[in-house]
């Protein structure tokens, strides 16, 4: 069963005890941007520090076997949790990071000039300037699939533009501002067609639902463990493995390869472990592991309808404020987009931090996206799975008299 | 203008130079003038400031750009002080503003409206806005010019 209540005492920062600077307690909405960490996770990453603190690859001695034993199960883990095989998933600090690895360790070496990169205007910036960096050095050209006008992805949308020349299409399971659901299996089948890759920026749908990468037969996939209650500076990069076997590393030092000489000569060892040079975020992998076994404990489809729930709710009362501009009504997501007539984003999204609820005012990184959206601001509400109605209450409450903004500068 | 404004006045101030800036525009003929932008990388906030310096008096000030009330009614309030005045005044003003930001000992009868902003330490988040045009225009005062 389902309870909210149950779940928020796993959670410190939800234990009553944090406050604004003017005393409110915190109503965190500000999910899309990071999550909060369960106590089983900061145990886990404690537990690396506390009690096998050593580093990996180094099979010497049992501190160290214990280290390599763990990191082996995390992956396990992760390439259980979105039915990948292990060898196909990869430690990266982030989704940033993961889609960097993507862009320069395969755009970059196989994409020419004339190639074409597709991506949409709904992308975040680690989708985009990855791509801005492989165009600049390769000559391949970066092109974007139409949005529709209330800015969804459509398959048929992709069809009208893919041809052969692409070799890269590059999109968002979830879209960070507008929060809609792409039809990845639908879009990887029209890449494949033409011979391109379907790369899937997962950060704000792996935390929320249900990801089979088979299924969804995607090439690449990045995400970022914070956002699915897991520590910061860590995250995932899966990719088929026949794709990661001609992947270039992006960074390359120890850890990575087998033995090297001075004339030039290295042998890279297999994925994953090319791509992890340098010691990885061991407490990191850790607490994404804890992270990963709290989601599977949760359920992942109870989470999704959850948090449409907690969606559905919060229009429903929104809806009423007539003042309201709010972008993605259909979205299927937890995510809310939204502008008080009248009032700039920054302004509205200070003074709801003066009635202590946490949201994110700004382009949200999608800047090229204001050309739909019509607006160079907008305030993002996000929800997870720890939210509740109450909360969605206060907000309403506070949005009701969110044109009288200043109050808070006053107060 | 005396310490004891209301927060009525105050708030009203804000919102007159937020909804109908005085200097709010791109100069019509550029030349002659020094210009910044500030960008911020904390907010969406992104202004461009233009100062027209002759013979150490400031003859113009206007910025344009997107910003949020705090940043656009103390940019405009700012520039509306400092016309005509000379650098080393300009200077001061900024810098008692600043202080009064930043919860030092200021000189309130160099600031006139600019006294609106004296409760912007309350709200912590909101000190890049009421310092991102100030800045700007000290930073042209100090020699700096995006060409």
């Amino acid at each position: 069963m389902f309870d909210v209540n149950k779940i928020r005492k796993d959670f410190p920062m939800l234990n009553g005890k944090h406050f604004t600077n003017n005393g409110k307690p915190i109503i965190y909405f500000d999910n899309a941007a990071t999550t909060f960490k369960p106590y089983s996770v900061i145990e886990a990453t404690d537990k690396y520090y506390k009690e096998e603190n050593a580093n990996a690859h180094r099979g010497d001695y049992d501190l160290a076997y214990r280290v390599d034993k763990e990191v082996d199960s995390v992956r396990e883990k992760v390439a259980k949790f979105f039915n990948a095989n292990k060898i196909e998933i990869v430690f990266t600090s982030g989704c940033s990071m993961s889609m960097n690895l993507v862009a320069f360790g395969y755009g970059f070496k196989y994409l020419k000039k004339d190639d074409e990169i597709l991506l949409t205007e709904a992308e975040h910036a680690s989708n985009v300037l990855p791509w801005f960096k492989v165009s600049e050095l390769t000559g391949a050209k970066i092109r974007y699939i139409p949005l529709t006008k209330e800015g969804r992805l459509t398959p048929e949308n992709l069809r009208k533009v893919i041809n052969k020349n692409v070799k890269v299409v590059s999109v968002a399971q979830i879209t960070n501002v507008l929060g809609f659901k792409n039809d990845i299996k639908e879009l990887s089948k029209i890449a494949h067609e033409f011979g391109a890759i379907l790369v899937c920026d997962a950060a704000q749908s792996a935390p929320h639902m249900k990801i089979d990468v088979k299924d969804l037969d995607c090439d690449f996939m990045c995400l970022s463990g914070h956002k699915m209650c897991g520590p910061t500076g860590i995250g995932v990069l899966y990719g088929k493995y026949d794709l990661l076997k001609i992947t270039d590393p992006f960074m390359t030092g120890g850890g990575d390869n087998a033995r090297f000489d001075m004339c030039g000569n290295v042998a890279y060892l297999e994925p994953p472990a090319k791509f992890e040079a340098g010691t990885m975020n061991l407490a990191g992998i850790y607490g994404l592991g804890a992270a990963i076994d709290y989601l599977n404990e949760i359920g992942m489809e109870n989470i999704e309808k959850y948090e449409i729930e907690l969606h559905d709710y919060a229009i429903s009362k929104l809806k009423t404020i007539k003042d309201l501009t709010i972008y993605n009504e259909s979205a299927d997501s937890g995510i809310i987009t939204l502008n008080y007539n009248g009032v700039f984003a920054q302004d509205e999204a200070s003074y709801l931090n003066s009635q202590g609820i946490c949201v994110r005012s700004g382009e949200h990184c999608a800047k090229l996206l204001k050309d739909i959206l019509k607006t160079p601001a907008t305030v993002r509400v996000s929800f997870y799975f720890y939210n509740t109605k109450e909360e969605i209450d206060e907000l309403y409450k506070a949005l009701k008299n969110g044109g009288n903004f200043l109050d808070a500068y006053f107060n | 203008m005396p310490i004891s404004i209301n927060p009525q006045m105050m708030r009203e101030i804000i919102m007159d130079h937020y909804n109908n800036p005085l200097h709010k525009k791109v100069p019509e003929n550029l030349e002659g003038y020094k210009k910044i932008r500030m960008d911020s990388d904390s907010c969406i906030d992104d202004i461009t400031i233009y100062l027209k310096i002759e013979n150490d008096t400031i003859l113009d000030a206007t910025f344009d750009g997107v910003a949020c009330t705090i940043s656009t009614s103390s940019t405009d309030i700012l520039c509306d002080l400092i016309i005509g005045k000379s650098l080393k005044d300009a200077l001061y003003i900024v810098e008692q503003y600043k202080n009064m930001i930043y919860e030092k000992e200021f000189d309130d009868s160099v600031l006139d409206e600019l006294i609106v902003f004296i409760n912007t330490h309350k709200q912590a988040a909101r000190i890049k806005c009421a310092t991102l045009g100030p800045t700007g225009v000290e930073d042209i005062l100090n020699g700096k010019d995006d060409k």
